[in-house]
């Protein structure tokens, strides 16, 4: 098995580790990759995670990847989007996020690309960024590691805060960690900075440099870890049974 | 008491230059054939406030925006707004670009008559960047926090969508999320609702129904029968999105003049028509997430 183990396994496996030591706190995996870690993440690392079923109730197993028969959902609990802010208000949730442009600060943006006035690329807008990020814990997953998305300077729209605010979070502020198609890093380099913790397989710390706009600090040149056989199984077989996370790098 | 009103005479109820809050969120539950109504108007420079889906894509392409005042504008299963972004690109519109929850807690101050409610959220980001009336207030207590004073989003109507209506304005919202329309009302000098039922108050099931009765009657100024209103927006548990017609809508931003001869200026009852009719839109799934 383990000779066909693909990068969005070993991605979903380091990106699950992120909620580990979180305790009975809500759980939201935005984005296919990250969804299939959170539901990994309370399978393994942490069952007393809450997660959603991707709408508006909280249910006890993690909802597969795909088309799925809803009434075999466990609902145990009610979510809605105010329920939801209630509960980030209170700090009391963990999110892993893709957001198209991160600097340096861990400052993050999802909002425009280009001059405000007249962006080149309109995005979604802020959404929850600026209320997730100062309220609760956040994870990031990046599929495409490049200088397009590890920007030289500051991101072009502030939406979610970074280290250099941190005072002004009341404490709550955090980005746990990064996982990308290259490696996996956090922010407990000097002075919070990015810090590579460990390669993927065929990854180098030349691909990391080359790809990040921005000084990065390396702690590690370990090669990240693989799957276990179990996370293996609970990926392909409970969490994505129809292998949509392959999609994601081609694979 | 009968508060019944026609698509026009909702119009007739607005003018050019108001605030307008549109409830449902994304591609839900949206109040689109009222919002369809305003482009066909002769209505001009508004101010929207809404969770933003294909309701501010319209507008926007019915060139009908001044500003925008929102958090998101997203058809979710297709992420971004296609209409949104052309009239951002070219700097067509005004925005106030807030966090979710700050438009929450600006519509929650309306709500409450109060000026402003204090929040962290906003600190640190370049929404205080691009919107620099937004004001500070510190904390008058020992900690001497300073904090984002969300300014009341204060509404000069709010349009909303539900499921079930009587003539008085006892509505209900029976899906899952009723998302933030009881703010949006509450917000609201005047209200109107578009409902996919209009039945008697006997038919709106006693105190069963009434846990679905988000807002009270008094927050409502007049009610239209629209059945299959919010389409192509979803309405649980009613219908779904209508993602063939979304990804047909969406594509139109590179030219809008086909989508608009098919789709556009029509009564309520020829669009229905014009979309696949009644039976087409109560078979289509409720979408999964």
């Amino acid at each position: 098995m383990s000779d066909s183990i693909s990068l969005a396994e070993i991605c979903i496996s380091a990106a699950s580790k992120a909620w580990k030591d979180d305790g009975e706190i809500l759980a939201t995996g935005i984005g296919l990759i990250p969804r299939i870690a959170a539901g990994l993440a309370k399978l393994t690392q942490n069952p007393d995670l809450m997660m959603t079923d991707g709408e508006t109730y909280l249910i006890s197993e993690p909802a597969p990847m795909g088309k799925r028969d809803v009434s075999y959902d466990q609902v145990e609990g009610y979510m809605s989007y105010s329920r939801v802010f209630d509960n980030l208000w209170g700090g009391k949730r963990h999110a892993m996020v893709t957001p198209t442009q991160i600097d340096c600060f861990g400052q993050t943006n999802i909002s425009a690309i280009g001059d405000y006035t007249s962006p080149k690329v309109q995005l979604l807008g802020v959404r929850g960024f600026p209320g997730n990020f100062i309220n609760h814990k956040n994870s990031i997953f990046i599929p495409n590691h490049s200088v397009k998305t590890f920007v030289n300077g500051e991101v072009d729209m502030v939406s979610g805060m970074g280290y250099k605010n941190k005072q002004l979070s009341n404490g709550k502020f955090e980005i746990k960690v990064v996982v990308t198609n290259l490696g996996v890093f956090d922010f407990n380099g000097t002075d919070n900075s990015l810090q590579l913790l460990s390669l993927h397989p065929g990854a180098s710390v030349d691909d990391v440099k080359l790809n990040t706009g921005f000084e990065i600090s390396i702690s590690s040149e370990t090669i990240t870890p693989m799957p276990s056989e179990e996370e293996l199984i609970l990926i392909r077989e409970v969490l994505d049974p129809q292998g949509i996370r392959n999609s994601i790098f081609g694979e | 008491m009968d508060k019944i009103l026609t698509h026009d005479a909702v119009i007739n109820n607005l003018s050019s230059g108001m605030t307008i809050g549109v409830g449902g969120w994304g591609a839900r539950r949206k109040p689109m054939s009222l919002i369809r109504a305003i482009c066909q108007s002769d209505l001009k420079d508004l101010t929207l406030v809404s969770y933003g889906g294909p309701d501010v894509g319209l507008l926007c392409a019915h060139k009908k925006v001044k500003k925008l005042i929102f958090g998101f504008v997203s058809l979710d299963m297709i992420p971004l707004e296609a209409h949104f972004r052309v009239s951002r690109q070219n700097n067509e519109i005004d925005v106030m670009e807030l966090d979710e929850g700050m438009v929450q807690w600006g519509l929650r101050a309306a709500a409450m008559d109060l000026p402003f409610l204090p929040t962290r959220v906003g600190l640190g980001t370049d929404v205080l960047t691009h919107n620099p009336e937004l004001k500070f207030v510190t904390s008058p207590y020992s900690d001497e926090e300073n904090l984002v004073a969300m300014p009341a989003l204060n509404l000069d109507v709010a349009l909303l969508h539900v499921n079930k209506s009587d003539e008085k304005g006892n509505t209900q919202i029976v899906g899952p999320d009723p998302f933030f329309d009881e703010l949006f009302a509450r917000a609201a000098t005047k209200t109107f609702i578009s409902s996919e039922e209009l039945v008697s108050t006997q038919e709106l099931g006693g105190k069963e129904g009434a846990i679905f009765n988000r807002f009270e009657r008094s927050l409502v100024t007049g009610v239209v029968h629209s059945v299959f209103g919010a389409h192509p927006t979803s309405c649980a548990p009613n219908y779904g999105f209508d993602m063939k017609h979304l990804k047909e809508y969406s594509d139109a931003a590179k030219s809008f003049k086909e989508y608009s001869s098919k789709y556009m200026n029509k009564t309520h009852e020829e669009y229905i028509d014009s979309v696949g009719g009644s039976e087409a839109i109560k078979n289509i799934p409720l979408p999964q997430f």
